[in-house]
């Protein structure tokens, strides 16, 4: 098997608030091969972002706090690393996709002097090429009259644009490992079937590695073929995307598979989990889902369980109610 | 009375009529006007009292001008726009923020329409105090209400927006359209960014809220499983203009429109055992700065005929509550 390009070992990031500290990401454990496409799926405040902003060590300290654990790219510490070594990884070797594009494009740039300026740093080439590269990078992203669009600013452009515009930007110096946090939310079907495309070419070709954290569970069956799921600030499950899809073994993810509006039929109301996420570092003790977990037992509130694999060494679960089943069969 | 009889009742509470809105193209050191954008190009509907009137098409074919239009927080450059009986257009200054308690808009993009410096608390209250509603702890009865409603806790009122995850701020976009009680909601992608069990209590309270309240929502998305669920009749457009437009069931079960059919085809499945059939659109979306004559898609589309190079189709009734805009149906 190929070793792990990046491994995220017991990862802790902290929020430190007039409220006291908040532990966000609360020993995330992830791990992506060469390669590899990995979802990252889980409930909106669960710590998604914040796991991918460390590894891109872009969470401004304070109120961002490493309060633990390792992030390992290619084998070097991440957490560690110098901001000079980390403005060579960044952009280079792992390039991110934010999942708010209006706040991390430049608005007194145009699209084209953002793309030239990414490709200009990483590649040894003239203005002019790096010119022609942005018009065929917006054309890549499905954007059309490109050679216009790269004189226009953030502003004049639609929500689904500055999307894309973020994508060429995040594709074009082909890294090892592309994060993208939610990069087609603002995107209809067809032009994200057309990025999904794309990602995956790149994929086949470079060899590019890509983490993708979305909340489509259609994304993921379309490209991923591991998936990690979180819930406040944890991994809860893990596996092969098939495997998942045919037998979620976590509530949280049953839930979650339950939640899908489907094409194919029409219900009134949608299924959605009752309750809501607790706030970060209320449940410090037991499963953090067992307040809305329908099956939760005296032992899910006393103890934390571990995230362990069943049957299927690849497909592990962080839920008593697998552990209790093994243990008695 | 149900939302039924309502949406059946014809009573529109929104018209659009030849809305258009064209941007300027400016080019060179003089920054000379040379061309224009026609982000919405004379398009009409009608919203009725009660309904969710659902808006889909491609990025970039003019959906968010759309709605920023019929609120005329961009001034439209042609047509007309009714709400409530009354011509927005002939609405002053102070008609219009009047008029604006009434009609409420969530933005596409949560995190440049909340004022940073403010905490959440604030900013939910404000839209009370700019109307002079309620006293200090009646408003905020209210917003812990709303927030509960969204599905947000009291403590969170304390905190500033970039202390809240991409979905939690859409959340708190939400409350705040909500605390006026408005009659109409023009949501530009409100669930887009969140995940589908929070997307699913969302979409639960959006639909409580308007059996209880009354309201009338135009809902902008551009996922289709989430608009045939939530709306009563959507509008498909294309580069600026509506191509299909037709009661919910109908559109989805015979879409007539070729780029209707292609928008349905593309949409990914989770059923993994299925290999879904697309209808790849060949070529790119033209520029809406230099649309093609005749139909707008016919560059696209699988059936162009000679007649529809050259000549705009218009809107034409299919089947009853559904039209296009085709050529293949005239
Ligand atoms: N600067 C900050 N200060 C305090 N708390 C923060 C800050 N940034 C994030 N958080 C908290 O950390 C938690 C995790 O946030 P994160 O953005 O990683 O969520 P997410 O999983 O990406 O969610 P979404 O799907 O909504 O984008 C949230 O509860 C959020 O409120
Ligand atoms: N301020 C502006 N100046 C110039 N052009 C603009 C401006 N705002 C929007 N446009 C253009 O108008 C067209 C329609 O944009 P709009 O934001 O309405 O699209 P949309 O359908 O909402 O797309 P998305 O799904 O990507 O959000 C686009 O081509 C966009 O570039
Ligand atoms: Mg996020
Ligand atoms: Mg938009």
């Amino acid at each position: 098997m190929e070793p792990h390009l990046l491994e995220i070992v017991d990862l802790h990031t902290h929020f430190v608030t007039e409220r006291g500290e908040i532990p966000a990401v609360d020993g995330v454990d992830l791990s992506i091969r060469k390669g590899e496409i990995v979802g990252v799926v889980g409930e909106s405040g669960c710590g998604k972002s914040v796991t991918s902003l460390s590894v891109m060590r872009l969470l401004p300290q304070p109120p961002g706090k490493y309060a633990g654990g390792s992030i390992r790219f290619k084998g070097e510490e991440l957490i560690h690393a110098r901001e000079k070594r980390m403005k060579q990884i960044r952009g280079n070797e792992i390039s991110m996709i934010f999942q708010e594009p209006m706040t991390s494009l430049n608005p007194l740039l145009t699209v084209g002097e953002q793309i030239m300026e990414t490709l200009r740093v990483h590649l040894p080439i003239g203005k002019k090429e790096a010119a022609a590269r942005a018009v065929d990078m917006l054309r890549k992203v499905g954007i059309a009259r490109a050679e216009s669009i790269v004189r226009s600013y953030p502003h004049q452009l639609s929500g689904g644009m500055r999307q894309r515009v973020m994508i060429a930007i995040a594709l074009c110096c082909e890294p090892e490992l592309l994060i993208a946090d939610e990069p087609t939310t603002a995107l209809d079907v067809t032009i994200q079937a057309q990025i999904l495309d794309l990602m995956k070419k790149l994929n086949r070709e470079t060899g590019t590695a890509i983490m993708m954290i979305t909340h489509d569970l259609g994304v993921v069956a379309e490209i991923c073929e591991r998936v990690v799921v979180m819930y406040a600030g944890k991994v809860v499950e893990e596996g092969a995307v098939k495997d998942i899809f045919a037998n979620p073994r976590h509530p949280y993810t049953q839930g979650l598979i339950r939640s899908i509006p489907s094409m194919n039929e029409e219900r009134s109301r949608l299924y959605s989990i009752p309750g809501q996420v607790p706030k970060p570092g209320a449940i410090s003790q037991g499963c953090r889902f067992a307040p809305r977990c329908e099956y939760a037992m005296d032992i899910c509130r006393a103890q934390l369980p571990e995230l362990i694999a069943g049957a299927n060494a690849a497909h592990r679960s962080r839920c008593w109610l697998n552990t209790t089943q093994e243990v008695a069969n | 009375m149900s939302r039924a009889t309502l949406a059946d009742s014809g009573d529109a509470l929104l018209e659009a009529e030849e809305l258009s809105t064209y941007f300027p193209i400016r080019t060179g050191i003089m920054q000379r006007v040379t061309g224009q954008v026609k982000a919405v190009d004379k398009i009409s509907f009608k919203v009725r009292r009660g309904e969710t009137f659902g808006i889909v098409g491609e990025s970039g074919c003019g959906k968010s001008t759309t709605g920023r239009s019929l609120l005329r927080l961009i001034e439209p450059t042609g047509g007309t726009v009714r709400f409530d009986g009354q011509e927005l257009g002939s609405l002053g200054e102070s008609g219009l923020r009047k008029m604006r308690r009434d009609m409420q808009m969530i933005f596409q993009d949560p995190f440049a329409s909340l004022n940073p410096r403010h905490r959440i608390g604030k900013i939910l209250q404000e839209p009370l105090i700019v109307h002079g509603i309620g006293n200090a702890a009646e408003r905020r009865e209210r917003v812990a209400k709303v927030m509960e409603t969204v599905g947000l806790s009291a403590w969170q009122l304390e905190g500033y927006p970039h202390q809240f995850s991409g979905g939690q701020r859409q959340r708190i976009a939400i409350a705040r359209a909500l605390m006026l009680e408005p009659k109409l909601i023009i949501a530009d992608e409100p669930v887009s960014a969140l995940d589908v069990s929070i997307q699913s209590q969302i979409l639960n309270l959006m639909h409580d809220l308007q059996e209880q309240m009354g309201l009338t929502y135009v809902f902008i998305a551009h996922d289709l499983s989430v608009v045939k669920h939530f709306c009563d009749r959507v509008a498909v457009m294309y580069l600026g203009r509506i191509v299909e437009l037709g009661d919910k069931r109908p559109l989805y079960s015979e879409p007539k429109h070729p780029y209707t059919k292609a928008l349905l085809s593309a949409v990914p499945s989770t059923d993994l055992g299925k290999a879904s059939e697309r209808i790849m659109l060949q070529g790119e979306v033209p520029s809406p700065a230099n649309a093609p004559a005749g139909c707008v898609f016919h560059t696209r589309c699988p059936q162009a005929m000679d007649i529809c190079r050259h000549e705009r189709p218009v809107m034409k009734q299919v089947a009853p509550g559904h039209a296009t805009a085709c050529h293949l149906y005239s």
